[in-house]
């Protein structure tokens, strides 16, 4: 028998529902893994205790024939801008050092609903702004793929952003699966870059209650997985409608497992011109043209589509996520919770409070937030930006008229070393430049693992929907999976 | 003092804060005489209007006055970090109801933006406001005063915002403590057309709009307690200028004062025209203790509050419907009860504004008028509420809610003058009493004896008497000086305590004296 955490959700729920080892056993497993890695950097909060008495629960559960679910007793890593009670919630930031809040956010109690264990809370760039787990307060997570050769090789790599501590949790498999936030690509680029499954659900099929915001218009939780049926699993409990959350959306949840067929004959498979790119290196480009076989292979239909406006998406995406961030995060200013640093009067206060809580690339974003708000530069930045952000949006409707999911690479690059582009946020940003324009239209994306870069590193391919075309999504990625068998460890 | 609802610098977009004035001419009667000649005076209220509701705009906390201090606030109102805020459609309802009792357009698709700034009791960092697309349009306020005609005020756009907390600075010399029962509690701030032109009109605007909406139930109008405050803007011209350089003086809290700041600001600006001076931008507070304004801030301190339209929340879109529905529930309104109280009851346009003026006090009119299809005289029944009863009211401190006196006791007061079982001043005796112990007049009348004399036997024995006790003043009388009946008439009153028929009295004294 493999080891306990190298199981798949699926595999291992049905060892649980087997009796073939108990939440218990398997959460032990997790936890002495969990300290066998502690040089990845990935929890910023262990949760041994809780994570024990949570797989008791589930045990005790399943003794009397009430188990929850598929994900009874399943040990997950939890990104730590989910407000979870009782225990840290810090976005990562020095701002919200040891905030522990009295209230659990509804994504995570969803997921406590159906019997999960939380192994504890992993590391994330600070407040989610970031592409590489490197803004956090916590300092930098690990990816545990190392490049076997290059100028990466032997050298720390970075496991992407803004959910690195879920990504490399998961890859390294000290956790089953992980929660984590997509504001522009924060799931779906790590998740490429550990070689593992990262889901986005459409916008608005998760509640956001109790997750600490970045981009109220753009932020989405999701699902970070070994497979692609993980992700459906995962993301059964973790969506639904919340009254406490307007945006939120009130469509039934259906059986995402259930819509993985195998079956994608007939499929029209959308490839946009406009992602092919100057620059983009051609072990890219290649991957993309193998996954595009494979997906025909597989019965597939392949259109060649256009999205006119995906070279303003990334601009756009910089002035209108920062904007709302600069908004989002006035509340951390030192007067109910937090970090408070004291000053000569009330501005002095706010201003060492802040100065001192935020890190660099808060507050670059802050700033550029609040210069593309003020009087005389809102019509010209972020009221420009929404108006590119709806063109965006209707390229995408346009092109559903014509096929049915759009496959494109999810990052220019694999993995790159702790400490590049650090100087550049230009090109820290570009990394976000295949998962955006999804984002700024709200629609479901997922990154399906897919091959190795020269330098044996992971890289994925990315599939993106019609707004709450999640089954399409899935049915899709899993075939696609399927074709890529892509079974490299790190 | 709270900064949540400033709106010094663009509450209102920039392209209303100049709104042309709709009203035409002006009352020569308002025009203030200076040193170098005539200055017309120019007034624009911003009102904030706590709503009526169980909970506030975006969360499920209590609205109520005087809790504890942070005993009404939840997560949302705290602004703890990951929490989102859920629209309170009855506070929607609230404002539509104004709306519409301001006869104004309603629009079914609003927005809430966000007003950026930093201060301890706005624990968001932001106050959730509606900048461009407000949820009420133009609407008018047809205001009364007493001595001369009726003037109409335009209404800009009424729109839903949060209120902000509450610093107390006052407990320790060197803390600030923050109250946040108030934080996120739904306001309306309704702006008017600079279409006003004296403190006097100022004030009458604001009684009239308290009226409405506490007609409409919207708001409580309890300027103590701050369910209501004013931002008045005050420039002056010379008579058919174009508009001069406004000062807005902030959270005015009584209609009085209100008055009382636009008197003061519109002299000190005149006064500085006339020396030759420019008025500054800016926003200034009312000293209620001193009656005058002082500087707050100038335009260059003012804020940029960044506003865009809040991620958090969907626009508000609104069905015909839902507009219907609420405009079919809507009450009689003061000007139209007025109305049909001159025409259906005869009462002059005074009497009746007095009366409509509260609901409650229209409500106690009717009833004395009307209870149990009494038909009762409503002329007398206006004199009664608006003569002893407003009296005791005020004497007492009292509201008409709580009076000692009924509706229903005051109707049977005066059936008891009208059926002659007691005299009008009597009565006034009678209603003291009623209103001390709160007895039925009857009771009161039969308890003490205060039934009226009407027998005439009676009364003429005692008219008889005096005559014959008082041989000079009938001989008086009776040589042409009529006058003297009147001393007559009281002497009979004294003799039966008040209690004789007065026209039997006057009737029979003219017969015997002349006899």
């Amino acid at each position: 028998m493999a080891a306990l955490t190298d199981l798949t959700i699926a595999e291992a729920g049905a060892g649980l529902a087997s009796g073939e080892f108990t939440a218990r056993e398997l959460t032990d497993a997790y936890l002495s893994a969990m300290e066998g890695a502690r040089d990845l950097n990935a929890y910023i909060a262990e949760t041994p205790e809780q994570a024990r008495s949570m797989a008791d629960a589930s045990d005790a559960r399943r003794a009397k024939g009430a188990a929850a679910g598929p994900l009874d007793g399943i040990p997950l890593a939890i990104k730590d801008l989910f407000c979870t009670e009782g225990v840290l919630s810090s976005a990562g930031s020095h701002i919200l050092e040891g905030f522990a809040p009295p209230y659990e956010s509804t994504v995570t109690q969803q997921l406590w609903d159906a019997g999960a264990v939380m192994l504890g809370k992993v590391n994330m760039d600070e407040f989610a702004m970031g592409s590489a787990n490197v803004t956090s307060h916590y300092g930098p997570t690990l990816n545990p793929w190392k490049a076997a050769s290059g100028d990466a090789a032997g050298r720390d790599l970075v496991p992407g952003g803004s959910s690195g501590g879920s990504a490399s949790a998961v890859a390294a498999r000290i956790a089953a699966g992980a929660t984590g936030t997509d504001t522009g690509g924060s799931i779906r680029q790590p998740g490429a870059f550990c070689g593992i499954v990262g889901m986005k659900p459409t916008y608005g099929r998760c509640s956001r209650w109790g997750i600490i915001a970045f981009a109220s218009s753009l932020d989405q939780a999701g699902p970070l997985t070994h497979t692609v049926q993980d992700a459906a699993l995962m993301l059964g409990a973790m969506a639904g409608f919340d009254p406490k959350d307007s945006t939120s959306v009130d469509l039934p949840v259906p059986d995402y497992t259930a819509a993985m067929t195998g079956d994608i004959r007939g499929l029209r498979v959308g490839v946009p011109a406009e992602y092919r790119m100057d620059g983009t290196p051609a072990e890219i480009e290649t991957l993309w043209q193998t996954g595009i076989d494979r997906l025909r292979d597989a019965g597939a239909e392949i259109v060649d589509i256009s999205l006119p406006h995906t070279k303003y998406a990334l601009p756009a995406y910089y002035i209108v996520a920062p904007a709302e961030a600069s908004s989002n995060l006035a509340r951390y200013d030192g007067v109910r919770y937090g970090l408070r640093v004291e000053g000569e009067n009330l501005i002095d206060t706010y201003e060492r409070t802040r100065a001192e809580g935020f890190g660099d690339e808060v507050q670059r974003r802050v700033m550029i937030g609040t210069y593309v708000l003020s009087a005389g530069y809102y019509d010209a930045y972020y009221l420009k930006a929404q108006r590119v952000r709806t063109r965006i949006a209707d390229d995408f409707r346009a092109a559903w008229d014509s096929c049915d999911v759009i496959l494109t690479p999810t990052t220019p690059s694999a993995a790159f070393a702790i400490g590049e582009k650090m100087d550049d946020p230009i090109a820290m940003y570009l990394n976000d430049i295949f998962t955006v324009p999804a984002s700024m239209a709200g629609l479901p994306a997922i990154s399906v693992p897919a091959g190795l870069s020269g330098d044996g590193l992971p890289l994925g391919l990315h599939l993106i929907a019609p707004a709450f075309g999640e089954e399409t999504l899935f049915r899709a990625a899993g075939v696609l999976e399927d074709a890529d068998g892509f079974d490299a460890r790190p | 003092m709270s900064d949540a609802t400033d709106t010094s610098q663009d509450a209102v977009p920039g392209h209303l804060a100049g709104h042309i004035t709709s009203r035409v001419g002006h009352n020569s009667g308002d025009l203030i005489e200076g040193e170098t000649g005539p200055w017309e005076v120019i007034i624009g209220l911003e009102v904030h209007a706590q709503v009526v509701s169980e909970s506030k705009l975006f969360s499920g906390a209590s609205t109520e006055f005087g809790g504890e201090p942070n005993s009404h606030v939840s997560l949302v109102d705290a602004a703890m970090p990951g929490m989102l805020p859920v629209l309170n459609i009855e506070a929607v309802r609230q404002a539509v109801r104004t709306g519409l009792g301001l006869e104004a357009a309603i629009n079914l698709r609003s927005v809430f933006d966000r007003k950026n700034y930093f201060y301890p009791d706005l624990p968001q960092g932001y106050q959730i406001s509606q900048f461009s697309d407000p949820i009420v349009g133009e609407g008018r306020v047809t205001v009364d005063l007493e001595d001369r005609e009726s003037f109409e005020v335009g209404i800009v756009r009424i729109h839903l915002e949060q209120d902000a907390g509450k610093s107390v600075h006052d407990r320790l010399p060197d803390r600030t403590y923050i109250d946040l029962n108030r934080s996120g509690v739904a306001l309306m701030e309704i702006v008017s057309k600079p279409d006003i032109r004296s403190g006097a009109e100022a004030a009458a605007y604001l009684a009239k709009l308290r009226s409405i909406l506490r007609y409409l139930g919207t708001c409580d109008g309890n300027m103590q307690e701050g369910s209501m405050r004013a931002d008045v803007n005050v420039s002056v011209r010379r008579p058919g200028d174009k508009l001069g350089t406004r000062c807005e003086i902030k959270n005015v809290n009584s209609i009085r004062f209100v008055r009382q700041a636009v008197d003061y600001e519109a002299r000190r600006q005149i006064e500085i025209l006339e020396e030759g001076g420019a008025i500054d931008q800016e926003t200034r507070l009312f000293d209620a203790d001193r009656g005058e304004t002082r500087s707050m801030r100038s335009k260059e301190e003012a804020h940029d509050y960044r506003y865009f339209p809040d991620p958090d929340l969907l626009p508000v879109e609104l069905d015909q419907a839902f507009v219907d529905e609420i405009k079919a529930s809507l009450p009689e309104l003061p000007d139209a009860k007025a109305a049909r109280f001159a025409a259906e009851f005869g009462l002059g346009e005074y009497d009746a504004g007095l009366l409509v003026a509260e609901r409650e006090t229209a409500e106690f009119y009717e009833a004395v008028v009307d209870a149990d299809g009494a038909g009762r005289d409503p002329k007398t029944a206006a004199n009664w509420i608006t003569g002893d009863f407003f009296r005791r009211l005020n004497a007492d401190d009292l509201e008409i809610a709580d009076s000692p006196v009924s509706a229903e006791q005051l109707g049977g007061l005066i059936d008891l003058i009208a059926d002659g079982t007691i005299s009008g001043k009597i009565a006034k005796d009678v209603f003291d009493e009623m209103f001390d112990n709160g007895k039925d007049a009857g009771d009161i009348v039969e308890q003490k004896g205060l039934k009226q004399i009407s027998d005439s036997g009676e009364i003429a024995a005692i008219v008889d008497q005096i005559i014959a006790d008082n041989p000079d003043q009938a001989d008086e009388y009776r040589s042409g000086n009529t006058k003297v009946a009147g001393w007559f008439t009281g002497q009979v009153m004294k003799a039966t305590q008040g209690k004789a028929n007065p026209q039997m009295v006057n009737q029979l004294l003219q017969e015997k004296l002349g006899g």
